[in-house]
């Protein structure tokens, strides 16, 4: 049987991804350029017996999504930068809770209202930084419409695999182009569901490291009872203060990001091999990238694209070694040098980056890339 | 790049010029097993203001999602027409509503120009349709998706009560623009 | 026999962060005689809190316990009811979390009448952080913010509550503990959002510096200035000066929110 094709748009893709991934929660507020992920999910959950709630803002919406993730319910919530902003303190309950959680988050040009409906790339950094204290950071950052699907979903199995709340960060361009999706069969790309309690009631412990860095996550409502909070906790979720057990969980929850690094990080290499010049970019940015490199082959010069598709954690290792074998490294990114200096400080300085940053609302076209390739080729 | 084909839709907020796009590049892509992106940008207006909508329709991977040289414009305003028509290429066509863009842009364009919104209003009975009618002039004039794909494209993205009013929409902007062009 | 509390409790979890006179406990015993009056699932019982004193409650309490963040418990919650309506659901927490940082929740919770009760313990301070002035701090009073007397107005948590769209709302006083309970059975037997205020006393912060020489005082001002509904509906405006009216001051019936979703859901599924 031909499977199913659709002309869609990448928010809308955002939330077909969320349901191919067993999506039965969905808490938001509106916010532009991401309101579809939540017009479509209001029509669609309902009809999968699912929920959705427009909740009375950004910080209500995160909260809300976070209560309903320690039911068992996957959860999604959709955002952009104001809105993120105010997420913030609840995205780092959602880490030293262990809670799993996927926020889409468009990005569009800021700080504070900055250009609603243009396109931006700058909330990377907030995604790793953005809450206070130590924490772990997941971050993909898709390219297309069909990507952004399918990274919807990778963010679901991360979410429950790790425990932890799992950034999608479209570009405005990605999030509100429209282009051919093939939808993915039942089963044909993995769904991660989250790992119960093999232990019974009484011996359960919400933070029992004897299971390993990720301890299963039980659910309210079942016969499951336990304690959850945004204190430093033990393995029986109550406040702690204990020096070496805060120390000890708060490396452990750094940790499981950190030690799974190859499981998560995602990249796509084009025409590198020989390359001299390395376009390293991500999002909408990279399609650039890709339409440059392949004006500059046809010019004969050796030019290549290292396309991140997940920011955090930062491929550092392959862009090291890229760094290299490359004569010099181009970093084009709508805002002011987030990934430029990201790339700077994992290479030892083997290579001179040169960034290209546009933030006045319009993407950085192939011309431009072309133009820096020539120039530092 | 020469299979590159870019078709900018511009107007006003609240003509339909998104949903114009849209069918174009899905009668390119579903029907005419084509690449094709649609993309668009727009300000704070929900109606009013300048509005446009790109299609790029290519036989290969469409990499870059916005346009870099313009092959076909739509202006169905005057504000548009001044602001999106600097990156119309040589030789482009350039279908404007003829009552409502008076000063064309400088520039050597095959230009096709009849009342457009008139067209809808009073031909074919809503002004509503007149997205409708300036697609089957694109579709016409740049004949790079069927006129088949695109009827069907049309068809399957309107209410069941308004089919036979796109459809005439429709027809009759894709042989205006056959008229106005001759 | 005497009420076996431990039956509820978290064994390990005593004794308490409250200080010696702070009425929190007594309100906690309420609850607790409450959830066991009618017979609530420990396991199906979510009990949910913001931050600051009154907040650390839900964890001595043996069920699903949720402390969040600062004023996000109504917010938490409906997560929460949302995505199990069958779990019984109750928030508690302080003045200035309900009604200042976490404002905004509480009367959108109201307004949605959503089947869960809120329980503020009204103390008129933030205790935790040393004794700042809230919302519900009296206008002249001290606190360590207003040294020379607070210039806020404050607000009527009850009124507020009624004002929102809470279906039902009481208040009761730490002061008159076997009340306690009985107006939070009749608040989660309530079918939406209900809300019991319970005015409270914070020696620690609140009376050291306010003149109140000592918890008894305290307390004993509770007893004075409550009046119960019924009698306070014989009482002149004037007589009622200073007073406050206790008991349940609102209780209507209105479409309750995680029963129209459910509606929502049917329609969908057409």
């Amino acid at each position: 049987m031909a499977k199913k094709v659709a002309f869609l748009q990448g928010n809308e893709a955002a939330a077909q991804g969320a349901l191919y991934a067993g999506c039965t929660f969905f808490g938001g507020y509106p916010i532009t350029p991401s309101t579809e992920v939540a017009e479509v999910l209001s029509n669609e959950l309902p009809k999968i017996g699912g929920k959705f709630i427009q909740m009375e803002d950004e910080i209500g919406a995160m909260a809300s999504v976070i209560g309903a993730s320690l039911t068992g319910a996957k959860v999604l919530t959709a955002t952009s930068g104001p809105g993120l902003s105010l997420k913030q303190e609840l995205i780092g309950y959602a880490c030293i809770a262990e809670t799993p959680c996927v926020i889409v988050n468009v990005m569009r040009g800021g700080p504070s209202t900055g250009m609603p409906t243009g396109p931006s790339q700058s909330d990377v950094m907030s995604a790793k930084w953005g809450t206070h204290g130590d924490h772990p950071a997941i971050c993909l950052v898709p390219a297309s419409v069909q990507e952004l699907f399918e990274e919807t979903v990778r963010a679901f199995n991360l979410a429950e695999k790790y425990r932890t709340p799992v950034m999608v960060m479209p570009d405005e361009i990605v999030a509100h182009m429209r282009e051919r999706i093939v939808f993915p069969e039942p089963g044909e790309l993995e769904v991660i569901n989250r790992t119960a309690p093999s232990v019974p009631p009484e011996q359960y412990k919400p933070y029992d490291t004897s299971f390993g860095d990720v301890p299963p996550l039980a659910a309210f409502g079942t016969n499951y009872r336990f304690h959850v909070t945004g204190l430093n906790k033990g393995q029986d979720g109550f406040p702690t203060t204990k020096a070496a057990w805060v120390q000890a969980e708060e490396e452990r929850q750094v940790r499981k990001v950190e030690a799974n690094v190859d499981d998560i990080v995602q990249f796509e290499e084009y025409l590198l091999d020989d390359a001299e010049v390395a376009i390293v970019a991500f999002g909408s940015t990279s399609r650039s990238a890709r339409f440059a490199v392949n004006e500059a082959r046809k010019e004969g010069i050796k030019a290549g694209l290292f396309r991140i598709k997940t920011f955090w954690p930062f491929p550092e290792k392959q862009i090291n070694a890229l760094a290299g074998k490359v004569k010099a490294i181009i970093t084009p990114e709508m805002n002011l040098g987030m990934c430029t200096g990201v790339v700077k400080g994992c290479i030892d300085g083997k290579a001179p980056v040169h960034g290209i940053f546009r933030v006045d609302g319009e993407p950085i076209n192939p011309g431009q890339i072309l133009e820096k390739i020539k120039e530092v080729k | 790049m020469s299979q590159r084909y870019e078709i900018r839709f511009s107007g006003a907020g609240g003509q339909g010029l998104i949903l114009a796009g849209v069918i174009m590049a899905e009668a390119a892509s579903i029907y005419d097993g084509k690449q094709a992106v649609q993309s668009q940008s727009y300000g704070p207006e929900a109606r009013g203001g300048a509005s446009k909508s790109e299609v790029i329709v290519s036989d290969a991977t469409i990499d870059y999602p916005k346009a870099t040289v313009v092959d076909a414009l739509l202006a169905l305003t005057q504000e548009a027409c001044d602001k999106y028509s600097h990156d119309l290429k040589e030789g482009g066509v350039l279908l404007i509503d003829s009552d409502l863009v008076k000063n064309l842009p400088k520039g050597n364009f095959k230009t096709v120009a009849f009342p457009i919104i008139n067209t809808a209003k009073n031909e074919v009975g809503r002004e509503i349709v007149a997205n409708i009618v300036a697609l089957g002039a694109i579709v016409a004039l740049t004949g790079v998706v069927t006129k088949e794909s695109a009827e069907k494209a049309v068809l399957s993205r309107v209410p069941e009560a308004f089919l036979e009013l796109n459809k005439k929409a429709f027809n009759m902007g894709y042989e205006k623009a056959i008229a106005a062009k001759a | 026999m005497a009420f076996d509390y431990d039956k509820y409790i978290r064994p390990g979890k005593l004794p308490h962060i409250w200080c010696p006179g702070c009425g929190h406990g007594i309100v906690m015993k309420g609850l607790i005689r409450a959830i066991d009056t009618l017979g609530l699932d420990k396991n199906n019982t979510a009990i949910v809190s913001g931050i600051g004193c009154a907040s650390r409650l839900p964890g001595y309490l043996d069920c699903c316990t949720l402390h969040t963040a600062h004023g996000r418990a109504a917010a938490f919650a409906t997560g929460v009811k949302m995505a199990k309506p069958e779990m019984n659901v109750i928030l508690c927490g302080g003045d200035g979390d309900g009604t200042a940082i976490g404002g905004n929740h509480f009367i959108h919770a109201c307004r949605r009448n959503i089947d869960m009760t809120y329980i503020i313990m009204n103390n008129n301070i933030y205790g935790m952080t040393g004794g700042q002035f809230s919302p519900c701090t009296p206008t002249g009073a001290k606190a360590s913010t207003t040294p020379y007397g607070n210039p806020d107005p404050s607000f009527d948590v009850a009124q507020l509550a009624i004002g929102a769209g809470a279906t039902f709302v009481a208040r009761g006083t730490a002061y008159h503990a076997t009340q306690i309970d009985k107006l939070i059975v009749e608040a989660i037997q309530h079918k939406g959002f209900s809300v019991v205020e319970i005015l409270d006393d914070c020696p620690t912060t609140y009376g050291r510096r306010n003149k109140f020489k000592s918890v008894i005082e305290m307390m004993n001002r509770l007893k004075d200035v409550a009046v119960p509904v019924k009698a306070a509906e014989k009482m002149t405006a004037e007589q009622l000066q200073g007073k406050i009216i206790t008991g349940v001051l609102h209780k209507v019936e209105k479409p309750e929110y995680t029963t129209e979703y459910a509606k929502v859901i049917e329609r969908a599924q057409k």
